[in-house]
């Protein structure tokens, strides 16, 4: 439990920036040395999240290839040209084309590539940023439900679920598109006042659509699908689609190996990895029989509620990384619907607390104690105007997918 | 009558995206020959930090921050827009590029302006209280200095106003001045104004 506090603790305050991994791998180190989880477990745990760290690097991979090639550069200058400068239709460009940003290449590729395109966009525009940013922010945690690859908490629970691709995005397809609708709902009134003043005549910038990588992208899609129909994991579907682009991009010394490498965030791969081995040792030490009696049994509407709900709040306490490792192997015996209602609760949950963490939270007003802490009254206000609702209509859809073309 | 000096010296405009041409527009149109403009722009810092907040909740993924991104394109878009209303005023101003809450940054910036030019930045479509947004209200309300208030587009026509609270009482009951007695949607609002939902 110490450890798990320790590398928590240590992923929170991010000490000199240094990358979590320095405290998660002798964590788990220590963890397995001490005989606080047999060998064999640890071992048959990294087994277990090998190929899910392997399908994420690649996925990482592809979107910064992505990036390179222009790709999100194209999207801004699209969303730019079919806004013609009125606010209103550029949140609705922004929510399409963040929601498929987020379900292809998952949410990091919306953080950290899409976000600052977006803002550009507005800038260009002359409209104002604000919603436009929060709706990247928002739908890079709820627009990320319906496919495997859009968060690394569906890749866990894909490979705990044992569903198909396209059954889980199938499942999956129904939430998705009630979360995203009830953000849209609620961002169209809160920012009223944003997107009520028309943009100026700046110019919508020209970017060529990158139509090769576009469609490697749409291959690696299908890729996913008919590999997992074959019995074969869509881990190599991913691969496939970095390796095109890699190899292209290398070819034409548009990138370098160091480069790929930094974009597969090799420390990060690490520290999920020594987290597993960590959440899995305190798992069996007891948090699970802890956390056990709290967890609604069956897969009826309202146990599916009760398991959102739960997911949720595990997910804000610190992250949602550990809520889903803890969760799992809780939820896997009751089914696939269990697992699916306790991945709507970790992904739609965090948009409730700035960073979706309290412990976060906390430590930045902590550290703000001083300065100047950011105003979250605005974020917090529209966490909670947008997250019980969505996750709601999110689990009566889950729902209603289920009995609509079977569980 | 006191023998205070009213002449109006220095003249603040608001700069905001959408609505900064109708403030500059106003201020050269009304302000007083010799007047000095300071032009003032405010970046809401709330912006990079949600962005910086999502990059925090990938729990130790690396790559650059795009709060840190968010925060460079912003001040490189302020100094853009600045510049456009400095052209636009076509005389040398004080610039004013400040990061914060735009509505408490904005009072505390104009504490010694003898004018405050802005315009509003509420929902148009409705005349009502809304159409004067939660940032304008705060400065109206709270700044030292006269406000001089613009319309982003054209004025509406006078016909948009509610009949008196009077009539909507001697009315009461009769269907066709209670529907005059709500706010009716404005016509003819360009764009941005009156685009339905």
């Amino acid at each position: 439990m110490i450890a798990l506090l320790a590398v928590l603790a240590w992923a929170v305050t991010r000490p000199r920036g240094l990358p979590e991994a320095v405290v998660g791998a002798p964590a788990a180190i220590i963890l397995i040395a001490a005989g606080a989880i047999a060998a064999g477990t640890a071992a048959a745990e990294a087994r277990q999240l090998a190929p899910v760290i392997g399908f994420l690097a690649a996925i990482l991979v592809l979107a910064h290839l992505c990036d390179d090639d222009g790709l999100f550069r194209a999207a801004g200058a699209r969303m730019a040209g079919s806004s013609a400068g009125r606010p209103r239709r550029l949140l609705a460009q922004v929510f399409l084309t963040a929601s498929v940003t987020t379900a292809v290449l998952s949410l990091d590729a919306t953080v950290v590539l899409l976000t600052p395109v977006v803002f550009a966009t507005a800038a260009r525009l002359d409209v104002r940023a604000r919603p436009h940013v929060y709706a990247c922010t928002h739908l890079a945690n709820s627009a990320s439900l319906l496919l495997p690859v859009s968060n690394l908490t569906n890749l866990l629970a894909f490979a705990a679920s044992g569903l198909a691709f396209g059954r889980f995005a199938a499942l999956m397809a129904l939430p998705w598109l009630a979360v995203i609708g009830t953000e849209y709902a609620v961002f169209r009134r809160f920012f009223a006042a944003d997107l009520a003043s028309s943009g100026g005549d700046g110019a919508a910038g020209q970017a060529a659509l990158p139509v090769f990588t576009l469609a490697v992208v749409g291959l690696t899609l299908a890729g996913f699908v008919v590999a997992s129909a074959a019995g074969i994991s869509p881990a190599w579907a991913a691969f496939a689609g970095a390796a095109v682009l890699a190899a292209r991009a290398l070819a034409r010394r548009r990138t370098g190996p160091a480069a790929l490498v930094r974009a597969a965030d090799p420390a990060f791969l690490i520290f999920v990895l020594s987290l597993g081995i960590v959440v899995r040792a305190v798992v069996d030490d007891g948090l699970g029989a802890a956390l056990a009696p709290l967890l609604p049994g069956g897969t009826s509407l309202p146990a599916l509620l009760g398991i959102a709900a739960l997911a949720a709040a595990l997910a804000n306490l610190t992250n949602n990384l550990p809520a889903v490792l803890v969760l799992l192997p809780l939820a896997a015996p009751s089914g696939h619907a269990a697992v699916l209602a306790v991945l709507l609760g970790v992904n739609i949950g965090p948009n409730l607390t700035y960073t979706g963490s309290l412990a976060t939270l906390l430590w930045r007003r902590v550290v703000h104690r001083h300065g100047s802490a950011p105003d979250l009254r605005e974020f917090t206000t529209l966490g909670l105007l947008t997250v019980p609702a969505g996750l709601t209509l999110a689990v009566l859809a889950l729902w209603a997918a289920l009995h609509g073309i079977g569980g | 009558m006191t023998d205070r000096d009213t002449t109006i010296r220095s003249v603040f405009i608001w700069v905001a995206e959408g609505t900064w041409r109708a403030s500059v527009d106003a201020a050269l149109r009304l302000a007083p020959a010799g007047a000095g403009f300071t032009v003032l722009h405010v970046t809401p810092s709330e912006v990079a930090d949600a962005a910086h907040g999502a990059y925090l909740g990938l729990f130790g993924r690396g790559g650059p921050d795009p709060g840190q991104r968010l925060g460079e394109l912003a001040a490189a878009s302020a100094t853009g827009l600045l510049d456009a209303a400095e052209r636009r005023l076509g005389r040398r101003c004080a610039r004013l590029e400040i990061q914060g809450i735009p509505e408490r940054e904005v009072v505390r910036a104009s504490v010694h302006a003898d004018l405050l030019v802005m315009a509003r930045d509420g929902d148009r479509s409705r005349l009502g209280p809304k159409s004067l947004g939660k940032a304008a209200r705060f400065v109206v309300d709270h700044a030292a200095c006269p406000v001089l208030l613009v319309w982003p587009e054209s004025a509406p026509h006078v016909g948009t106003m509610p009949p008196p609270p009077r009539d909507r009482d001697a009315g009461r009951g009769r269907g066709e001045a209670r529907a005059a007695a709500r706010p009716r949607r404005r016509r003819g609002l360009p764009r941005g104004g009156g685009e339905p939902s």
